[in-house]
Parts: C-alpha cells; sequence; structure tokens
C-alpha cells in the first residue's frame, strides 16, 4: 500500500472540518474525491501533502506514506518529499507560478532546488523535456514567455509538466481542470492518464466534475460536510451507489440527450 | 439565413432577431480583433436560445452586443420592430427594461454594502416604478418568486450561499419584468446539485412569464436540457444552429461532433475512450480566411482555406456551415 491514511481529522483553529477520513491507495490507481465546495476535499489532499493553510493542522488519525507516518515529519523532511516523492497540480496553474518571471526560470530554480548537484544547463535540458513529454510544442519558447502569454491549458499543462519532474509516486491533483473549457480539459485529463501509465503513479484528483470522475477512476470517495459518506470502486459508486447524497449528485449531472427540462 | 426560419408554422413569434451582426476591437497597432464575425440568429418568444462554445469564441461579447454593453460595429438587433443598436438616449434606456442579464459570478454582481432588497428594488426605483414605502413588500414578493425566505431583505449579499446569491441575481434581472434575460454562465460557478436546483427555478419563471432567454453556456450536456434551439460559436461564428433535442444524435458539423466527444459522461462503458481534438482556437486577431474551424479540422480539404462557409439548412430546424455536409 503506497499511501494509507487512516481517521484523519483536520482543523482550522479549533473548528473541526475533516473528521475520520480514511482512504486507501496503491501504485498505479487513481482516486477521485467528489463533493460539492466546502465538503472538505481539497483539505484533505492538503493535508497529505503537509500544506494546510493559515491556522490548519491535523488533530488526529495517520497517514502512512511508503511505509512511513509522515505526520512526524520535520520541516526538512517534508521538503525532501514534496516535489521528489508526491506533487501536486492546482486550479489554476497560473497562480502557482509567478506572474512576473519567465517560466523558464522557475522551472529551473524548481529543479535545482530539488536536485542541487545539477547543473543550470542540465536543469534547463531537463525542463524542456518534461515540457515536450505534456505535448507542448516548442518548448524553448515556452520556457521563455511569461505565465499571461499562455492559454489556460498551456498554463495547466506547464504545472503537470513540473509535478512530474521527478516522477513523484503519488500526484495530487485538485480540481485540476475546473477553470478549462470542454475540449481542453478532455486534453487533460488525458494527459493526467498518460502520466500514470507511464510514470506508475498513484493519483488523487479533486473535482466536483462526476463525469471526469467516472472516466478516471479506479476508487471514487464522495464527501459531505467533512466526512466521507460513501467510498468504493468506480463501478460501485457509479452503478450502484448505496448513500442518498451519492444517488442525488449522479441525478443532477447534465446528460447530452438525457432527461429535459422540457417535453 | 432568410424566411425558411420561420416556416415552421408552430414556432412562436420571433422576438429577438439578431441580423448580421458584427463586432470587431481595436488594439495596439491598428490591427482588429473579430469578437463577432456576421452572426444572424432569432430568438422565439417564450423559449430558450442556447449559445455554447469554448472560452474566447465570442458568445459573450454576442450577447453583450445585444445588451448595447459594447456597440456594434455592424449589423442590427431588433427588438419588436426597432433596431435596439440604433436606439440613443432615453430611448436605449427604456430598451433596457425589456432585456436583463443574469451573470456568472454571484459574488461579484452585487454591491457588497447594499442589501437584500435595495438589491431587488433598484432596478425598479431607477425606472421610478417604486415607491421608497413599497421596497419591503416588493422585495418579499420577489424573494417569494424565487423561493427563497422573505426575511432575507435585510441581508447582505455575502451571508448568502452561492446558489441563493445566485437566486438572487435571478430576481433583480426579473424585477423589471422584462421580455429577455441573458444568463451567461449563470450557472457555471455552482456545484452540480446547486445547478440543478437553478435551471428547475429558470424553467419554472419562464413557464409562469413567458420570457425568453438567452442562455450562454460551456456545458453541452446542460445546454441540451435547457434550450429549445442550440447556436454553436467558433471563432466568432455560428458554425451550427440546431433544434433541442437533435444534438446527441444528429450533430453534422465538425466542431459540434469534437466538442461531444471531449464530453464526459458520467455511464462511461469501460474501455472507452475520449477524443479530445488537438491545439486550440486561434488567435482571433488573425482570423484565417476560409473556415474558421480548418487549423483543426480531420476533413480539411483545399476549399477550406479559400472559401467561407455559410450556414445552410440541411433538415428542418437544423443550419450548418461546413462544406461537406449535405
Amino acid at each position: 500500500m503506497l499511501l494509507d491514511v487512516k481517521n484523519l481529522d483536520v482543523s482550522y483553529g479549533d473548528r473541526l472540518t475533516v473528521t475520520g477520513a480514511s482512504l486507501e491507495l496503491d501504485k498505479g490507481e487513481i482516486l477521485s474525491i467528489v463533493g460539492e465546495s466546502g465538503s472538505g476535499k481539497t483539505t484533505v489532499i492538503r493535508a497529505i501533502m503537509g500544506c494546510l493553510p493559515g491556522s490548519g493542522h491535523v488533530s488526529g488519525g495517520s497517514i502512512v506514506f511508503d511505509g512511513r507516518e509522515i505526520l512526524n515529519n520535520t520541516p526538512d523532511e517534508w521538503r525532501a518529499m514534496r516535489g521528489r516523492d508526491m506533487s501536486m497540480i492546482f486550479q489554476d496553474s497560473g497562480n502557482m507560478i509567478n506572474p512576473i518571471r519567465r517560466i523558464g526560470k522557475q522551472f529551473i530554480d524548481y529543479i535545482l532546488n530539488h536536485a542541487p548537484d545539477k547543473s543550470k544547463e542540465e536543469a534547463y535540458e531537463m525542463a524542456c523535456a518534461m515540457l515536450m513529454s505534456v505535448r507542448l510544442p516548442n518548448a524553448a519558447n515556452i520556457m521563455n514567455s511569461y505565465p499571461f502569454e499562455l492559454s489556460g491549458g498551456m498554463r495547466q499543462r506547464v504545472g503537470i509538466a513540473m509535478a512530474m519532474t521527478f516522477s513523484p509516486r503519488l500526484l495530487l491533483a485538485d480540481e485540476p481542470t475546473s477553470a478549462l473549457d470542454v475540449t481542453t480539459q478532455a486534453q487533460i485529463i488525458r494527459q493526467i492518464v498518460d502520466v500514470r501509465n507511464e510514470y506508475n503513479a498513484a493519483v488523487i484528483i479533486v473535482t466536483h466534475n462526476l463525469g471526469v470522475a467516472s472516466y478516471v477512476s479506479n476508487k471514487i470517495m464522495v464527501m459531505k460536510g467533512g466526512q466521507i459518506v460513501e467510498s468504493g470502486s468506480r463501478e460501485q459508486i457509479i452503478g450502484n451507489p448505496q448513500h442518498e447524497y451519492t444517488k442525488e449528485l449522479l441525478a443532477a449531472v447534465p446528460v447530452v440527450g438525457g432527461r429535459k427540462y422540457y417535453g | 439565413m432568410d424566411e425558411k426560419l420561420s416556416a415552421n408554422t408552430s414556432t412562436p413569434p420571433v422576438i429577438l432577431e439578431i441580423k448580421n451582426l458584427t463586432k470587431k476591437f481595436a488594439t495596439e497597432g491598428g490591427r482588429y480583433l473579430t469578437a463577432c464575425d456576421n452572426v444572424s440568429l432569432r430568438a422565439y418568444a417564450g423559449q430558450t436560445l442556447g449559445i455554447i462554445g469554448e472560452s474566447g469564441c465570442g458568445k459573450s461579447t454576442l450577447v453583450r452586443t445585444v445588451l448595447q454593453i459594447h456597440p456594434a460595429t455592424s449589423g442590427e438587433v431588433i427588438f419588436e420592430g426597432h433596431d435596439l443598436l440604433k436606439a440613443r438616449g432615453e430611448r436605449s434606456r427604456q430598451n433596457r427594461r425589456s432585456v436583463q442579464m443574469v451573470f456568472q459570478d454571484p459574488t461579484a454582481a452585487f454591491n457588497p454594502k447594499m442589501k437584500v432588497k435595495d438589491i431587488l428594488c433598484e432596478p425598479l426605483k431607477n425606472f421610478g416604478l417604486l415607491k421608497d414605502s413599497e421596497v419591503d413588500a416588493k422585495a418579499c414578493e420577489l424573494l417569494r418568486m424565487v423561493e427563497l425566505p422573505e426575511d432575507f431583505k435585510d441581508r447582505y449579499p455575502h451571508s448568502m450561499s452561492g446558489g441563493q446569491r445566485q437566486r438572487l441575481g435571478i430576481a433583480r434581472a426579473l424585477s423589471l419584468e422584462p421580455k429577455i434575460v441573458v444568463c451567461d454562465e449563470a450557472t457555471s460557478a455552482l456545484d452540480v446539485s446547486v445547478q440543478e436546483k437553478i435551471c428547475e427555478l429558470l424553467v419554472r419563471l419562464q413557464k409562469e412569464k413567458g420570457v425568453t432567454y438567452l442562455f450562454i453556456c460551456h456545458d453541452l450536456g446542460l445546454v441540451d436540457l435547457m434550450c429549445h434551439q442550440l447556436a454553436v460559436m467558433y471563432l466568432g461564428n455560428v458554425v451550427e444552429l440546431l433544434e433541442k433535442g437533435r444534438i446527441s444524435q444528429h450533430a453534422r458539423h465538425p466542431y459540434t461532433k469534437a466538442l461531444l466527444q471531449a464530453v464526459f459522461k458520467v455511464d462511461f462503458r469501460p474501455g472507452e475512450k475520449i477524443q479530445p481534438i488537438e491545439g486550440e482556437v486561434p488567435s482571433p486577431l488573425d482570423v484565417p480566411q476560409g473556415c474558421p474551424f480548418q487549423s483543426r479540422c480531420s476533413q480539411c480539404q483545399e476549399i477550406c482555406c479559400k472559401d467561407k462557409p455559410v450556414l445552410r439548412q440541411v433538415e428542418d430546424g437544423h443550419w450548418v456551415a461546413c462544406h461537406f455536409v449535405e
């Protein structure tokens, strides 16, 4: 088992936001966490990454990654782990990148930070190779661009390229396609599946799009109000949902050619 | 497009006719960005016209031009026999009573320092239709209409959820009893379960009040469920126009088909693959000669790079702009 989260409680200040979250994930598996905004899905993956914002902290439970309890990590251990063993893609990678520095400089900085033994030239080559691997044409041009010069889909690809540089064993994606159009969304989701196939990484995708969850996942976890209401294999959740809330969510998704509002 | 459009006798009267509307924005260096290129559409009274396309395809610009938020470069928008775009001054102001808008982001659409009742009644007071003493009663009536509790009238928008705020947006848009309401991605910022409730509300209000919606959305599934008529836009052009219920089975334009293949269905059969089209929309700064979709189309041939296909009727209630659709 690559990742084993047991009875995780997360609080912001004194307020308990996520209670008793448990999940298991093996190499090469994709887990989707679905639920409406405020249900605590992002909080769960941020806790796994050890980057809860503000007063957020884990107040109970355990997170075992690769056989080791990571909640006892020192800040240095966290630093060594993030980027190399696990990495994250954000909703809009454009917000994660410094808007006034060129993509290339930041990418090289990122690589040198995690691999100080590399030279700048090696880092540049590595970055270009990564950009090419996520189907971005003309990597040299991208390296020389500012984030605002790229479209949302291209920025998201840069985010994926950066996240996968050190072939992490766990990739966390926080609403990676919510800001994108349908066609771009499909391209990015396909990219994430490719990444899983190529690196055999485990992936957790937080999404509110049940179609996406149904397409990519091996496992699906449904959250509401900080609790897991149902979790299981994709077939169980989509084909045979047990909890009322899961049924409601599934019924609310508009489907092309589905039930019409007009007779 | 000509009279063939209204040949079907069972359709209600045309309430809004957009004729050859073009909108170009001047950019630095004397170049022009073509956001809408010669768009012609008709909206029928009491029905919903859906407009779908990727970001940057000109769908928002189109409705904003209709609403006179941007001046049009050329073309006409005929509403009740008059060209909305030619109206000036007080006439133009009065026209706005008939065409109202629900915005995408319900957080940004309201003044955070105004109470709900003032937000709801401001349009009425602007047109001198409401006395100060009647504000409370009117606000309650509008809140009831969108299924919100009456005691919300003394609240501020920040203490409401996204779905409640969007109901507020709908109530404000309907307060002047407009004939046409433009919903610009009105449900995109909401969760699926909330989205469903808002759509049910919109449909109920349409049935009660006979209002016409221009419904902009990038969710193909939702547009298909909500609309009587559906226009697919690409790079400022309407490439396909079809009646409700046809899109899932009868879409003919390569772009519409590509859009359909990029939709994630909940009930995927195992092994079924999505087929996203490659590449991105070309820059509207240099729109290619010929078909706007040529750079991403799998069927592109010589003629596509020379002549721009026009919207032609292929069947009853179905128009396509493609050289290869018979």
